[in-house]
């Protein structure tokens, strides 16, 4: 292990937070006005969830994940943050998986039409993963942009406080160390943890972090604490077994739109969304009307949809990609090469729940490495 | 690329859509018709202004929204706008329905505009298909509008059969006003006595075609907007003066929704009309 790497900037502090001070820290932003979303056990499976006590946290579990298999397990330890991570990513509080948008109500005049004005929620966001991390920057770059703004999104993410949490192992489905993501939490976070048996390091990444802290009893750290964080983070460094050739395979995927891999692997997809409900950058939805008995109001409301349904490229002369081998192709190549293209960053951060939650356990960082195997011919050329 | 385009009337939120009402319904070919709305709000109806490509989103409460060109004249400020709708689908039915005086809800204007600078001191080549001549018509008015700035001017226009050439007397007229025109038709009828065959062919046939001083815009069926460019490009039209109004599934129209992507376009906010160099490789995909 290498301790330059492992620290961050000058410009952060550390100290120790003792485990029995968790409840401290979240009593302290709730008295801030924050709601405090974070890890629960909730129908066999970690889900981000409002948390009242630390003993909502899954104290002494643990997640396995394989590739179409997920199961909680039992630690030997108190841990609140011994898993990786599971089906639910913060995006669901920042881009809700349902939305009023606009609403029309209908009068002797006519429809009077007025857009309906996102509630400011003020989360505070407890055990972010590097991983997640990254992928809130990657949705921030997908919502918010000089030409055209998602308000609800934007006014959620301003005034979220996120607190990380260092990974301390990693599941067989990780590959962040790859994707540059993680393990590690370098920036975008008020407060970070690294769980430890007796308690937390806690470093802190903004001022609101030193305003927040420094209402907390604190201890300060010893060496021993950190150098116990620094072997805990560098095991999760050390379980990462998968890994995908970032910029190979950004530069060589879209040269592959014909490959016959698209076919095999279309045998084996169910087109059944999972991968894109479980992704923490995916963001496609639609929209539709709901409306009252008489017609005199009417919301118009967007959900999450994914481009694996058969009607989300339907156009009047039918479904533009109506079949699983072209929709498949095009979750893959906008994740791992055009999201480039578009945002100037991969649309995939290494989290390997596309890989958990699918389920006939269809694994992308094998679908790209065979995709992209052979070099670009010259026939191929440039983009 | 093209970027030519005004700030929407729906820049700050793009969901919010503006009443507009039905000033007039004029019947086009069969199931097709052309809508002119004014916005309700004349303040709104005063600022609105768009580009010959652009579109709106058409909104009917309760029944959905759609995608839909603009098709009428692009310098009325304070006007009508016009909408050439083909009814082929929930909304589009629904939009059928509307008669003068009717509410609806209109979102835009949003995408690309045809590359009218570009033509300026050039020949003008127009290509169109069935009912991509209406996206078309608002920069043949701009041409017309100011025809001593563009050299020769052709439209090249192809439908299924001849009672389904769309704005056909208003044809006529643009011969009149210094517009080429060279109409085809799949199946003729016995009346016709014009070209039988697809699009591309007219201009395969073209004469005096000066590739080096020509622009080439198209809209219609992606296939014959595809072979029309590789006529194009066998003429010495070099890719970068050859156009395309795309069409894909849209719901948001400003790059948040994620329907209307191909490769690493939003056609919705990067098109519909992009040059053809952009998207050259990805016009040769199927179901992309």
């Amino acid at each position: 292990m290498n301790p330059t790497n492992d620290s961050l900037g000058a410009e952060s502090a550390a100290a120790w937070l003792p485990r029995t001070s968790l409840q401290a820290l979240l009593d302290l932003l709730r008295t801030e006005g924050y709601q405090v979303i974070g890890p629960r056990i909730d129908q066999g499976a970690i889900v981000y969830a409002p948390l009242e006590r630390a003993e909502d946290l899954p104290l002494g579990w643990s997640d396995e994940q394989a590739p179409g298999l997920y199961r909680l397990k039992k630690r030997d330890d108190q841990a609140a943050f011994g898993y990786v991570v599971g089906p639910h990513s913060w995006k669901r509080y920042l881009f809700p998986p349902q939305t009023d948008l606009m609403r029309s109500k209908h009068s002797n005049d006519g429809w009077e039409m007025s857009s309906i004005e996102p509630t400011a929620e003020r989360y505070a966001f407890l055990g972010v993963r590097a991983c997640e991390l990254a992928a809130m920057d990657v949705q921030d770059r997908v919502f918010i942009s000089p030409m055209f703004t998602d308000e609800l999104y934007r006014r959620r993410r301003e005034e979220a406080l996120v607190i990380a949490v260092n990974c301390t192992s990693a599941a067989s489905t990780c590959f962040c160390t790859s994707m540059g993501t993680g393990p590690r939490c370098r920036s975008g976070f008020d407060l970070a943890l690294t769980e430890l048996s007796a308690g937390f390091v806690l470093e802190i990444g903004s001022a609101l972090g030193r305003r927040l802290v420094e209402q907390l009893t604190l201890a300060p750290l010893t060496f021993e604490h950190e150098e116990a964080a620094t072997a805990a983070r560098q095991q999760a460094v050390d379980q990462m077994k998968k890994s995908l050739d970032r910029e190979h395979v950004q530069a060589t995927l879209k040269h592959r739109l014909n490959h016959e891999r698209w076919d095999e692997v279309a045998e084996r997809c169910l087109s059944c969304a999972n991968c894109t409900m479980v992704c923490p950058t995916c963001f496609c939805s639609s929209v539709d009307d709901v409306t009252n008995l008489v017609d005199e109001e009417v919301i118009r409301q967007r959900r999450w949809d994914s481009c694996f349904n058969f009607d989300f490229s339907h156009i009047s002369g039918g479904s533009v990609r109506d079949q699983t081998r072209s929709r498949y192709r095009q979750w893959l190549t906008h994740k791992l090469t055009h999201w480039v293209d578009q945002f100037g960053t991969s649309g995939c951060v290494g989290c390997g729940r596309c890989i958990t939650w699918c389920p006939v356990g269809i694994d992308l960082t094998e679908e790209a490495r065979i995709l992209c195997e052979e070099p670009v011919t010259r026939e191929e050329g440039p983009a | 690329m093209n970027t030519e385009t005004y700030p929407s009337t729906s820049a700050c939120n793009p969901w919010v859509a503006h009443v507009a009402l039905v000033t007039e319904v004029r019947p086009e070919i069969d199931s097709v018709a052309t809508f002119r709305l004014r916005f309700r709000d004349q303040e709104i109806a005063r600022q609105y202004r768009f580009r010959p490509g652009q579109f709106n989103m058409l909104y009917l409460p309760s029944c959905g929204e759609s995608a839909i060109s603009h098709s009428g004249p692009s310098d009325q400020s304070g006007e009508d706008f016009w909408h050439t709708v083909r009814f082929v689908g929930r909304v589009t039915d629904s939009i059928a329905k509307l008669q003068v005086g009717d509410q609806l809800g209109v979102r835009g204007p949003f995408g690309t505009a045809w590359p009218l600078e570009t033509c300026r001191g050039r020949d003008v080549i127009i290509m169109s298909g069935g009912l991509g001549l209406a996206p078309l018509r608002p920069l043949i008015y701009a041409l017309v509008a100011e025809r001593h700035a563009f050299r020769r001017v052709v439209l090249l226009h192809g439908a299924r059969t001849p009672d389904t050439i769309l704005y056909r007397d208003e044809i006529a007229s643009w011969r009149n006003q210094g517009i080429e025109v060279e109409l085809t038709v799949d199946r003729a009828d016995s009346a016709w006595d014009g070209n039988v065959g697809v699009v591309p062919l007219l201009l395969d046939r073209l004469a005096q075609l000066k590739p080096a001083e020509t622009e080439v815009v198209s809209c219609g069926p992606e296939i014959m907007m595809h072979y029309s460019a590789v006529s194009a490009l066998a003429r010495g039209v070099p890719e970068t003066s050859i156009w395309m109004s795309m069409e894909r599934n849209m719901q948001c129209a400003a790059g948040l929704c994620g329907h209307c992507q191909w490769g690493p376009w939003f056609v919705c906010k990067d098109g519909p009309v992009f040059r053809y160099d952009k998207i050259r490789s990805l016009l040769k995909v199927r179901d992309l």
